[in-house]
């Protein structure tokens, strides 16, 4: 008999798992690995904003990373600073203001090291729920803004002239981004959410002609490397966030040094030129 | 064929094919406090070939992002026909490999088609087979085509094309131009075009609309040749050594290159 905190950290983080995959496909393809990792940081704020306020540390993630998101962008306008300057101040002034806000609030005890690093074998039904509610959401947009997103990531302007409203569409995919952010936390913790989204998809790159086939490929690699994680850190008695790490890192070193293999079978079936 | 200085020619109201489909009437834009538009009216018809040109930073690529709306505009109007279709091909020549992308998956980026109508756009562009070929592999003319491709798949009223030959060697050059020459015969769609050769211009449009920041001139490439202010921006001898193109209406090129200022003489080789 299996018990029943594994099934939930299977379940929860392979859901998750899938979802990272895709939404990884454009941080890495949009180059916003440092823009995913300033929401992040910034999400231990929300956590103790949440809690300040009485909500739940989920929504106050949620509406802090929406926040940071805008901010970034809002001063990405001004051209005093660099893009990454800018990322560097919020998310490391976030990360401080969360950590400093949750050891100032009285009587609150909060275990630091799982937002951090997560804890996915504490995770509860409930927990599953929001997880899977989140998932549900998530798996809708990303389906119905798929081409958009794609076109737009290609080429804005074009995808512009031909009738893609490329402001909203980068909105949403910032949107989804904090949501995912928000639910990723519980698995691998704040620290290690940008390796969820850019490790299972550069690793998928190595073996995809088509971004239908990287996305699908990462979101594998990603299911596949938290459910390995966890059995790892189930028996050799190690944190779970960063084992499902380890573990996926090992599968890009793995692809990365195999990439000519699979290069010379897509150069077989291209046609001629 | 006639081979002499465009002067001796009387001046010729540009030729009109058919219906407006896109116009800018009066169209400014400054930018940090510097004007890059001045007072521009532009126009396109069915069935004609537009091609703006002028030094670098004069405002070309600026002026079409204005007509497609990709960028706001101080004063002055810009006019789509209703329904316009746009086929645009923007001025970047090269995919990142970040993405992988096969040809056929960027041709169906605009919209959903299945594999014969995009076998055919290939075959319009004359690179049959390459379907399966990652973009990023493509070169510079390859990608140019590949995105004309693209652009004659939303079966356009009319084709923007930024700077279509800019990363192409003369050879490809020349049978870019030409095949963009038939496509708007076959389909009888206008051309708006910005280009830095003025060679290849002055042989193939049908109005040459001259651009430093305001339109300098504007009419059939024989007149605009002549203009004070042309020969000003390009100066005589360039002016006058592309009289000769603005007569040639076979156009295949010269081996020996591009420049073709210093050795003026005629058209056949």
């Amino acid at each position: 008999m299996i018990d029943d905190f594994i099934v939930r950290a299977f379940l929860g983080g392979t859901l998750v798992a899938a979802l990272a995959g895709p939404l990884g496909c454009f941080v890495v393809w949009r180059r916003m690995a440092y823009f995913g990792a300033t929401m992040s940081h910034s999400a231990l704020f929300g956590v103790a904003l949440g809690i300040a306020v009485g909500a739940s540390p989920t929504v106050g993630t949620i509406a802090i990373c929406i926040a940071v998101a805008l901010l970034v962008v809002l001063m990405e306008s001004g051209r005093l600073l660099a893009s990454d300057t800018v990322m560097g101040i919020l998310a490391h002034s976030a990360l401080a203001y969360g950590v400093v806000a949750i050891a100032a609030m009285p009587g609150v005890r909060v275990d630091l090291m799982g937002y951090l690093f997560g804890d996915v074998l504490a995770i509860g039904w409930d927990d599953i729920w929001t997880i899977a509610a989140i998932v549900v959401v998530l798996g809708i947009g990303i389906a119905a803004l798929w081409r958009p997103l794609l076109s737009i990531t290609t080429d804005a302007e074009l995808a512009r002239v031909e009738g893609v409203r490329a402001t909203a569409v980068r909105i949403a995919l910032m949107l989804m981004l904090a949501l995912l952010v928000a639910v990723g936390m519980k698995i691998v913790g704040i620290l290690l959410i940008v390796s969820m989204l850019v490790i299972p998809p550069a690793a998928a790159r190595m073996i995809s002609a088509t971004p239908e086939s990287m996305a699908l490929k990462s979101a594998l690699l990603a299911a596949v490397a938290v459910a390995l994680g966890i059995l790892l850190s189930l028996n050799l008695d190690v944190p779970t966030g960063p084992s499902i790490v380890m573990v996926a890192s090992l599968f890009f070193a793995l692809l990365y040094l195999l990439r000519r293999r699979f290069d010379i079978l897509s150069a077989r079936k291209r046609g001629p030129m | 064929m006639d081979t002499r200085p465009a002067a001796s020619e009387p001046a010729q109201p540009p030729p009109v094919h058919g219906d407006g489909l896109l116009r800018g009437k009066g169209v400014c834009l400054a930018y940090n406090g510097r004007t890059i538009l001045d007072n521009v009216d532009i126009g396109v018809a069915g069935g004609e070939v537009v091609t703006i040109v002028g030094l670098n930073g004069c405002g070309k690529s600026t002026l079409v992002r204005a007509l497609l709306g990709l960028t706001r505009i101080d004063a002055g109007t810009v006019w789509h026909r209703p329904g316009l279709r746009i086929g645009y091909t923007p001025q970047r020549m090269k995919m990142d490999p970040i993405m992988p992308m096969t040809v056929a998956r960027y041709l169906t980026l605009g919209g959903r088609h299945d594999i014969g109508t995009l076998s055919r756009a290939l075959g319009e562009v004359e690179l049959d087979g390459a379907l399966d070929a990652q973009m990023s592999e493509l070169s510079g003319g390859e990608f140019n085509r590949i995105a004309l491709a693209r652009a004659l798949l939303r079966d356009p009223d009319i084709l923007v094309l930024d700077e279509p030959l800019s990363s192409v060697d003369f050879a490809g050059q020349v049978k870019l131009y030409e095949l963009i020459e038939t496509i708007r015969e076959r389909r009888g769609c206008g051309v708006l075009m910005v280009s830095h050769d003025l060679h290849l211009v002055m042989s193939t449009t049908d109005t040459v609309v001259c651009l430093n920041h305001h339109v300098c001139c504007s009419g059939r490439p024989t007149q605009v040749l002549n203009h004070p202010e042309f020969v000003a921006l390009f100066g005589r001898r360039l002016a006058e050594s592309l009289a000769v193109y603005a007569h040639r209406h076979d156009h295949s090129h010269d081996p020996s290159g591009r420049v073709i200022v210093e050795r003026n003489h005629a058209n056949d080789h």
